[in-house]
C-alpha cells in the first residue's frame, strides 16, 4: 500500500495506543509542587461542575457502602437465617426472604449509584476537556511567534495529543477510583475490625508483606526501565537515521555493516526490556498469591476461631471476614497503580498549565485602521461604508486629537537593532527606507539576517533599538491587528489548512466574494491550475496541500496575499527547486502582485534583484552595500562577487 | 477468519523463533496459576464443612496446609508466567524488529518509495511496541481469563450443579450484553479516533502555519473553528461513552442478583440438606472469579482488535517482495565504465499513463564526461538511477562494461556505478567514518585525497577537530555546499568506474563547482563521469551533453553543437545568462 507523505499525521496517529506509557513499575516523574498543581487541576475541574462533582463523591460513597452491606449480609443470612432454620422442624422462610429484599433494595441503590456518577463522570470529564481543548488553542494562538519558534512544534503537539489524554484519564477514571479504593478500604477496615480485631491485624499483616515486595519489584523494574528507555531511544533514532538514508545504504552497498550494528542496538534493548517487563509482570502474582495466602491464613485462623466461638466469632462472620480479606488486599494495591498514573497525569498538566500561563502576545498599539473617505483634501473617517480606501485612525494620547493619516505604504527603518536573544545582538543599525510603491530587495547569504528583517515590520519580534514608522506612525503604535492586515506574506515554506481551495484564498480576506477570490487567483497566475483541480475551487485541500505540487501551494499562497490587497508586501522568494515552466508562471504570478506595492523581497531570482529600486546587500547583520543593480556593479563589492560568481571560499 | 487475516498471523508468528518454548510455557503457567488459585475456596468448603462444623482441627491443620501449598505453587506458577511472557514477549518483538530491518534492506528502490520514511519509522517503533504488548496480553491474560472462568465454572457445576445454573445464565446474559457493547462501543470509537485525529491534524497545521494565521490575522477565525471542531468531538465522544459506561453497572447488577439468588436458593437447599454452608461460601467466591474473568476478556478483544492494525501495518513490510533479485551466477566483474542504453523504456507505476523514459537509446564511452540538462520532470534522474540498477527497466536494456546490468551481482555493480544522489544523507559519525562508507578499507590518506578531489579538504581543515569532527544525524551541522562535498568524496573513495552526479553540487558556488569539476578531470581521468546540472556552467565543458525533455532525448552533443542545433539548450542557456538567470546559482554559500 503506497503511502503519502504524511508525516506530520502519522505523528499524531502515533502517540495513542497501548504504550510504553503508565506501565506498572515505570519510573515517576517528579513533581516540584504536587499539591498546588493538584489544586489548580481540581479548581479547573470544578469549575461550573462543583455540584455535579460533589455528587460525584457522594454516589460513590453510597455504592460503596452498599457493597460492604452486602459483605456483611453473608454473616446475617449463615448465623440469623440458615443455622437457625437448619436447627428447626419447621424452617420459616420468610424472614430470609424480608432480609434478601432489603439487602436487594441495597444492592439496587448502590447500582443506581454506580451508574448515575459513571453517567455523571462522563459529562465532567468531556466538558473539561472541551473547555481545555478549546481555552489551551486559543490561548497558543494568542501567544507571540518567539514562542513557536522557541519550543519544538514536537513538544506542542504533544500537549495535544498525549498531556491532555493523560489527564483526560485522571478525571475519568484515577480519580474517581481513588476515592472509591480510598473508601473501600477505610469501610472494608472497620467492618473487620468490628467482626474479628486479630484476624484484622493478620491481614494488615500480610497486606503489608505484599506492599514491601511490590515496592522492591517497582524499584527493580524502574531502573531497568530507565535503561529500557534509553535503548529504546537509540534504536529508534538508528531506524530513523538509515530510514532516511536508505536510498544512500543501497547506493553504498552499506547493509550488511548496518544490519550489524542494529543487532547490537536491538539485542540491548531486548536485555533491558526482557528485565523491565519481567519485574513489573511478577508484581501481579506477588499481590494476588500473598492475598491469596493472606486468604487462606484467615480461613485456617478463622475457622479455628469460629470453631471454639472465640469472642463471638461465628461461622456467619468468618465468610463475611474472608470476602472482606480479598476485598481489602485489592484496593490497596489498587491505590499505588492509580497514585503512579494520577502523578504521570500531574506531570502532564503540568506542560498544559505551563502553556496556558505563557504571556500573550501584547499590543499596546492604539492607532486602528479605518475605511476613510477623501473630500476636499482632508481624509474623513467613512463609517461602516468600505470605501475601499484605508487611513490610519491615530488619536494623540497626550492631546487626545484625532488625525488620520491615509493608508501609503512608506515604511523607514530608522537605527534599528535586534536579536532573538537581546544579549546577542544579530542586526546592526539597519536604516533604510521604502516609498509607497518602491521596491527593496535584500541580498546576502544564508544567515545574513534578511529573514529577520521582514520578521520586524510586522512585529513578529519587536526590536530592541532604534525606530521602524510606517506611514510616519511608529509601528509601535499601531494596533497589531491592524498593522498585519496592512501587510501581504509569503513566505518560502507555504503553510496551507485543512478546506477547500476557495477557503485556503478567502483566509487572506474573509469578506471576499467567490469572484474576488477568482479575480485574486488570476491576477495570482492560480486560475489555470486550480480550473484543472478534480473539483476546481471546490476542491479540498488535505495535510498542508499535500496532493498539491510545491509550485501550485505557492500560486496559492501568493492568490491568498491578492486577495487581501495590502500596500505592502513581504515576500520571501523560494529558491529554484520548482521546475522551470511553473516556476516562470510563478515568477509571473509574483510580480504582478507586486505591481503598484511597496515590496520587501528576500530575493533569489536576478529578474527581481534588477528590477529593484534598492538592492540591500547584508552580512553578518549589517547592510554593508545598498544601491541599484548597476550602482552595485560599478561598486565592485561584494554584491559584484556574488552576481559574478567570484566569491571568495 | 479471512485468508488475509490469516497471512498476517501467520507471517508474525513465524518471527516468535527462539522464543517458542517460552510462548507455550507462558499460557501453560498461566493456567496452572489459575487452578490453584480457584482449588483454594473449594478447600475452605472443606474446612468450613468437615473441620468448624465437626469440630475436627486436625483437618483445619491439614487442609490449611494444601491450601498454603497450592497458594505457593500459584505464586510459583505466577512468577514463571511473569518472567517468561515477558521474555517471550520482548523476545518476539526484538525478532520483529530485526526481521523488518534486515528486510528493508533487500528493499530496492520501488520498493522504498511505496513506503513512507515516517511510515516505515513509525512501523518498526510504535507498532512493535504495540505488538509486543498484545503479544505478552495474549500470552498471559487470553488464557488465564478463559481459564479462569472454564476452572471457575467447573468447580461450581462440581460443588452444584442446580446453583451453578444461575451462573450458566448470567454469564450468557453479561457475554451478549458485553458483546453488544463492545460492539457498538468500538465502531463509535474508531469514527471519534478519527475526529480526534482530524482535530490534532488542525492544531499541528496551526503550530506549523503560524507566521500566516498572524500575518493576516486569523487567530479569531481559526479560534472559532476550532471551538466548533472541539465541540463536535466532544458530541462524539459523550455518545460513544454514554455505551461504554453500562458496562461497569450492569457487571454489578449481575453479580449482585448471582449473589442474592445464590443466597436465597443456597438457604433453601442447606436446610434441605443437599448443600453445606461452606460449599455455599465457595460458590459465592466463584462469583466474582466468573464474572470478572468474562469482563476481562471483553477487554482483551478490545485491546486486541486495536493492536490488530499494527499487526497488519508490520507484516505488510516483511511481506513486501523485494523487486529486484540477485541474478543466478551473476557477473563479479565489470569491465569497463561504458554505458549503453537500447530503447529503454521506463516508469515507476505499472498503471502510469505516460513512461517516465520513452525510447532512449544512447551509448556513452568509457572515461568520457557527460552533462545532462533539462527541466525538472524531464526524467534526469530516472535515466541515471537505471544504470546502477536502482530500478529495473520496464523495456529495453542498459548495459554497462557491455553486458546487461541485469546479469552483474548487485553489490560488484554499484561499487562500479556510485551515484552521489539529489537527496544525499550523511549520518551521524565522525567524517572519516562517513567518508568510508565509500570504502571501508580506506586509508585515512585516501580519505584526504578524496576530499582534496571534491574541495571539501579546505573547509574540513579549518574545523577544530579537522576529519574527527562529529557529524549530527543528517549532517545538520555543515552547510548545505559542505555537505554537498563530502557525498562526493564518499562516493569518489569507492573509486568507480562510472561516477554518477545527481544535480550534487546545487549548494556549492560557482567557482568551487568549476574548481571540484576540473580536479575530477585531472584525478580520475579514466572514470566515466554523468553530471546532472541546473546550471550550464557545470555542463558546458563536458564531452557531450544530453538534453532531456518529458522522458526523451531531445539532443546530444557539445556544447557548440547544442547552442547551435538545439532549442530548449538554447532557451536555458539564455535564460540563465538572460534577466531570468537565478541570482543565487551565481552566489551559492561557499
Amino acid at each position: 500500500m503506497a503511502e503519502g507523505n504524511q508525516a506530520g499525521k502519522q505523528n499524531v496517529r502515533e502517540v495513542r495506543g497501548p504504550g510504553m506509557r503508565g506501565r506498572r513499575g515505570a519510573p515517576l516523574p517528579k513533581l516540584e509542587h504536587p499539591w498546588a498543581l493538584f489544586g489548580r487541576i481540581m479548581k479547573y475541574v470544578t469549575k461550573g461542575y462543583l455540584l455535579r462533582c460533589i455528587l460525584v463523591a457522594v454516589l460513590i460513597i453510597i455504592s460503596v457502602l452498599a457493597s460492604v452491606q452486602g459483605t456483611l449480609f453473608t454473616r446475617t443470612l449463615i448465623d440469623r437465617h440458615i443455622m437457625p432454620m437448619l436447627a428447626s422442624d419447621n424452617p420459616d422462610f420468610s424472614g430470609l426472604a424480608a432480609a434478601i429484599g432489603r439487602v436487594a433494595c441495597f444492592y439496587g441503590l448502590g447500582v443506581l449509584s454506580a451508574f448515575g456518577y459513571q453517567r455523571l463522570l462522563i459529562g465532567i470529564t468531556q466538558g473539561t476537556m472541551r473547555r481545555l481543548r478549546v481555552e489551551v488553542f486559543t490561548h497558543m494562538e494568542s501567544l507571540p511567534i518567539r514562542f513557536f519558534d522557541t519550543h519544538s512544534h514536537g513538544d506542542i503537539m504533544s500537549v495535544y495529543t498525549n498531556d491532555i489524554d493523560t489527564l483526560r484519564q485522571m478525571i475519568s477514571q484515577s480519580i474517581p477510583q481513588m476515592i472509591n479504593s480510598c473508601f473501600t478500604v477505610a469501610s472494608v477496615f472497620i467492618s473487620m475490625v468490628l467482626l474479628n480485631i486479630p484476624l484484622t491485624l493478620l491481614s494488615l499483616l500480610m497486606v503489608g508483606i505484599s506492599l514491601f515486595a511490590a515496592g522492591k519489584c517497582t524499584k527493580i523494574s524502574g531502573r531497568y526501565f530507565v535503561s529500557q528507555q534509553e535503548n529504546l531511544g537509540r534504536v529508534n533514532g538508528f531506524i530513523e537515521e538509515m530510514m532516511n538514508g536508505q536510498k544512500v545504504v543501497k547506493v553504498f552497498c552499506h547493509e550488511q555493516a548496518n544490519m550489524r550494528e542494529f543487532d547490537e542496538l536491538n539485542e540491548a534493548l531486548f536485555v533491558s526490556a526482557d528485565k523491565a517487563i519481567r519485574f513489573s509482570n511478577v508484581l501481579g502474582p506477588i499481590n494476588s498469591q500473598i492475598g491469596n495466602i493472606s486468604y487462606v491464613l484467615c480461613a485456617v485462623a478463622g475457622g479455628v476461631l469460629a470453631l471454639y466461638g472465640v469472642g463471638g466469632f461465628t461461622l456467619g462472620s468468618l465468610a463475611s471476614f474472608l470476602t472482606f480479606n480479598r476485598s481489602f488486599s485489592m484496593p490497596v494495591s489498587q491505590i499505588s497503580m492509580q497514585f503512579g498514573s494520577i502523578i504521570m497525569a500531574m506531570a502532564g498538566a503540568e506542560r498544559i498549565f505551563r502553556m496556558l500561563d505563557e504571556e500573550p502576545e501584547t499590543d499596546n498599539g492604539y492607532v486602528t485602521l479605518v475605511n476613510a473617505r477623501v473630500e476636499n483634501g482632508t481624509v474623513r473617517e467613512a463609517g461602516g461604508e468600505h470605501t475601499g480606501v484605508w487611513a490610519w485612525k491615530h488619536t494623540h494620547q497626550a492631546t487626545g486629537e484625532t488625525e488620520y493619516k491615509l493608508l501609503e505604504g512608506d515604511v523607514v527603518f530608522d537605527g534599528v537593532d535586534f536579536g532573538y536573544d537581546p544579549e546577542k545582538i544579530v542586526l546592526h543599525d539597519i536604516r533604510m527606507y521604502a516609498k509607497p510603491g518602491q521596491k527593496i530587495a535584500f541580498v546576502g547569504t544564508t544567515g545574513a539576517g534578511k529573514t529577520t528583517i521582514t520578521n520586524l515590520i510586522n512585529r513578529f519580534y519587536d526590536i530592541q533599538d532604534g525606530k521602524i514608522r510606517y506611514d510616519g506612525i511608529n509601528v509601535n503604535k499601531i494596533r497589531k491587528a491592524d498593522l498585519r492586515r496592512s501587510l501581504g506574506m509569503v513566505l518560502q515554506e507555504t503553510n496551507l489548512f485543512t478546506g477547500t481551495v476557495m477557503e485556503n484564498i478567502r483566509f487572506g480576506k474573509l469578506s471576499a466574494t467567490d469572484e474576488e477570490v477568482i479575480a485574486a487567483a488570476k491576477l495570482a497566475n492560480a486560475d489555470g491550475f486550480i480550473r484543472q483541480l478534480p473539483k476546481g475551487y471546490d476542491t479540498v485541500l488535505t495535510a498542508n496541500g499535500g496532493n498539491l505540487s510545491q509550485g501550485q501551494r505557492q500560486l496559492l499562497s501568493i492568490a491568498r496575499a491578492a486577495v487581501a490587497d495590502p500596500p505592502v508586501l513581504i515576500l520571501d522568494e523560494a529558491t529554484s527547486s520548482i521546475d522551470t515552466r511553473t516556476e516562470r508562471i510563478v515568477q509571473e504570478g509574483m510580480d504582478h502582485l507586486m505591481k503598484g506595492r511597496t515590496t520587501f523581497v528576500i530575493a533569489h531570482r536576478l529578474s527581481t534583484v534588477r528590477n529593484s529600486d534598492c538592492i540591500m546587500v547584508l552580512e553578518q547583520g549589517r547592510i554593508i552595500e545598498r544601491g541599484t543593480h548597476d550602482e552595485l556593479l560599478e561598486q565592485k563589492g561584494r554584491y559584484w562577487q556574488l552576481y559574478t560568481g567570484n566569491a571568495a571560499g | 477468519m479471512t485468508d488475509r487475516k490469516y497471512i498476517m498471523l501467520k507471517t508474525l508468528l513465524s518471527y516468535v523463533k527462539e522464543y517458542r518454548r517460552a510462548s507455550v510455557l507462558t499460557p501453560v503457567c498461566m493456567v496452572g496459576e489459575v487452578i490453584m488459585e480457584m482449588i483454594i475456596p473449594l478447600l475452605m468448603a472443606s474446612i468450613i464443612d468437615k473441620g468448624v462444623s465437626t469440630g475436627d482441627l486436625d483437618h483445619i491443620g491439614k487442609v490449611g496446609l494444601v491450601m498454603v501449598a497450592a497458594a505457593g505453587l500459584g505464586l510459583i506458577f505466577g512468577l514463571l508466567g511473569g518472567v517468561l511472557g515477558a521474555r517471550a514477549s520482548t523476545g518476539f518483538a526484538k525478532n520483529l524488529r530485526k526481521g523488518m530491518f534486515d528486510h528493508i534492506q533487500t528493499f530496492s528502490f520501488a520498493n522504498i518509495d511505496r513506503f513512507s520514511v515516517a511510515g516505515l519509522v513509525t512501523r518498526m517503533t510504535t507498532d512493535v511496541t504495540n505488538l509486543q504488548n498484545a503479544y505478552q496480553m495474549i500470552l498471559r491474560m487470553c488464557f488465564r481469563a478463559p481459564a479462569s472462568l472454564i476452572v471457575a465454572m467447573t468447580m461450581a457445576f462440581i460443588i452444584n450443579a442446580r446453583l451453578a445454573g444461575i451462573y450458566m445464565i448470567a454469564v450468557l446474559f453479561l457475554g451478549c450484553f458485553l458483546f453488544f457493547i463492545v460492539s457498538r462501543a468500538t465502531k463509535y470509537f474508531s469514527r471519534v479516533f478519527e475526529k480526534y485525529d482530524e482535530l490534532n491534524a488542525s492544531v499541528q497545521e496551526n503550530v506549523t502555519g503560524i507566521r500566516v494565521v498572524k500575518a493576516y490575522v486569523r487567530e479569531e477565525y481559526e479560534n472559532d473553528k476550532f471551538a466548533k471542531a472541539a465541540a463536535n468531538l466532544y458530541g462524539m465522544f459523550m455518545r460513544a461513552e454514554r455505551i461504554v459506561v453500562m458496562n461497569g453497572p450492569v457487571m454489578t447488577l449481575t453479580v449482585y442478583t448471582c449473589i442474592l439468588l445464590i443466597s436465597w436458593f443456597g438457604a433453601k437447599m442447606i436446610v434441605a440438606g443437599s448443600l453445606t454452608t461452606g460449599q455455599m461460601m465457595s460458590l459465592l467466591t466463584y462469583c466474582m472469579n466468573i464474572l470478572s474473568s468474562l469482563m476481562m476478556l471483553s477487554m482483551i478483544f478490545v485491546m486486541l482488535t486495536m493492536s490488530a492494525a499494527s499487526g497488519r501495518r508490520i507484516a505488510e513490510v516483511l511481506n513486501e517482495e523485494s523487486t529486484l533479485k540477485n541474478p543466478e551466477a551473476p557477473v563479479t566483474d565489470v569491465r569497463d565504465g561504458s554505458i549503453e542504453f537500447r530503447d529503454v523504456m521506463f516508469s515507476y507505476n505499472k498503471t502510469a499513463e505516460r513512461p517516465v523514459l520513452d525510447h532512449v537509446s544512447l551509448s556513452i564511452r568509457s572515461g568520457e564526461t557527460i552533462g545532462i540538462i533539462g527541466a525538472t520532470g524531464s526524467s534526469k534522474s530516472s535515466l541515471v538511477s537505471l544504470i546502477s540498477r536502482l530500478y529495473d527497466v520496464t523495456g529495453g536494456s542498459v548495459l554497462v562494461g557491455g553486458r546487461d546490468v541485469r546479469e552483474y551481482d548487485l553489490d560488484t555493480l554499484r561499487r562500479a556505478v556510485s551515484v552521489v544522489l539529489q537527496k544525499n544523507v550523511l549520518f551521524s559519525g565522525t567524517i572519516l567514518e562517513n567518508l568510508r562508507w565509500g570504502d571501508a578499507d580506506a586509508s585515512d590518506e585516501d580519505c584526504r585525497a578524496a576530499c582534496r578531489t571534491a574541495c571539501a579538504d579546505e573547509f574540513i581543515e579549518r574545523l577544530p577537530d579537522g576529519y574527527e569532527t562529529y557529524v549530527e544525524q543528517g549532517g545538520t551541522n555543515f552547510s548545505g555546499g559542505q555537505r554537498q562535498r563530502l557525498c562526493i568524496a564518499r562516493a569518489l573513495l569507492g573509486r568507480p568506474k562510472i561516477l554518477i552526479f545527481d544535480d550534487s553540487t546545487s549548494a556549492v558556488d560557482t567557482a568551487t563547482d568549476a574548481k571540484i569539476r576540473r580536479a575530477l578531470r585531472e584525478d580520475i581521468p579514466d572514470t566515466t563521469k554523468i553530471i546532472i546540472a541546473q546550471r550550464i556552467s557545470s555542463v558546458e565543458q563536458a564531452d557531450r551533453i544530453i538534453v532531456m525533455d518529458e522522458g526523451r532525448v531531445n539532443g546530444m552533443g557539445t556544447h557548440e553543437e547544442l547552442l547551435r542545433t538545439n532549442e530548449i539548450y538554447r532557451d536555458v542557456y539564455e535564460s540563465q545568462t538572460g534577466a531570468e538567470a537565478d541570482f543565487d546559482a551565481k552566489g551559492g554559500d561557499a
